[in-house]
């Protein structure tokens, strides 16, 4: 089913001030498309983490919000792209329990069990693209 | 001491409620508040309010767990109050272990705990 993006914002990510505005963004959009609390509460939190990956590991980056539809349902994608480092060994990641210094090693697997839809592109030296959809369920 | 964050002794329990919106430095600096509050207070529990954070991240959480960890090596018993439904599913979805840190619904069943660990 092809996605159609209803409305479109992309935001800095460049200070710790930015992990907040980032969250606070998403938390409104996902209230705006009329997600529950509980719905809110998971995407807000995996872009939270998302947004720290940024922060903490590439320093600099955006995040892309999205409301979003689709032939069936609406809901909210959020992209987030860094020219960081990139992520060396991706399965292990994703499996969680890599532990850097400032987390649990849950940012992107933890943020995985959040949402509906994610995908990871990464690569050594050159940068890392997240993105992740979820749907309001009716 | 930072002080963003106010932490009260009740007898020989100290309650710090977090209600703003942690950011990292102040997470850390909430961190080392309690710990020198422990020491200063000699206080036997610890209840940490979280009823008002509408979001907690595996950061925060991270932080509120190795707190409890902390006080318990200290000698202090750590309770975590309060913790809104969205963020129980979120943590648990996530698959973050709390640990052994304990919980409580609220406030008083909070002190009870700790007065029942306390014996009286």
């Amino acid at each position: 089913m092809s996605i159609t993006t209803r409305e479109r914002r992309e935001m800095p990510v460049q200070s710790e001030d930015d992990v907040i505005l980032v969250r606070r963004a998403v938390r409104a959009l996902a209230e705006q498309t009329g997600f529950d609390s509980f719905a809110s509460a998971a995407l807000t939190t995996a872009a939270s983490e998302l947004t720290r990956n940024i922060w903490v590991h590439a320093r600099k980056g955006v995040a892309i919000l999205e409301a979003v539809e689709n032939e069936a349902r609406v809901g909210v994608r959020v992209t987030f792209h860094d020219e960081g480092p990139g992520i060396a060994d991706v399965d292990r990641v994703l499996a969680g329990g890599y532990s850097t210094a400032r987390s649990m090693g849950l940012g992107l697997s933890g943020s995985r069990r959040l949402v509906d839809d994610f995908s990871l592109q990464t690569t050594v030296g050159e940068g890392t693209t997240v993105e992740i959809v979820k749907w309001k369920s009716y | 001491m930072s002080g963003i964050i106010p932490i009260l002794r009740l007898g020989d329990v100290l309650l710090t409620t977090v209600h703003v919106e942690l950011r990292d430095a102040v997470a850390e600096a909430f961190q080392t508040d309690v710990l020198s509050a422990i020491e200063r207070s000699r206080a036997a529990g610890l209840i940490i309010d979280i009823s008002g954070l509408d979001m907690v991240d595996s950061y925060v959480a991270r932080i509120l767990a190795e707190t409890g960890r902390m006080a318990r090596l200290m000698g202090t018993e750590t309770v975590l109050c309060g913790m809104r439904p969205e963020v129980s599913a979120t943590l648990v979805r996530m698959g973050f272990p709390m640990g052994t840190v304990q919980t409580a619904l609220d406030l008083d069943e909070g002190l009870a705990l700790l007065k029942g660990a306390n014996g009286g």
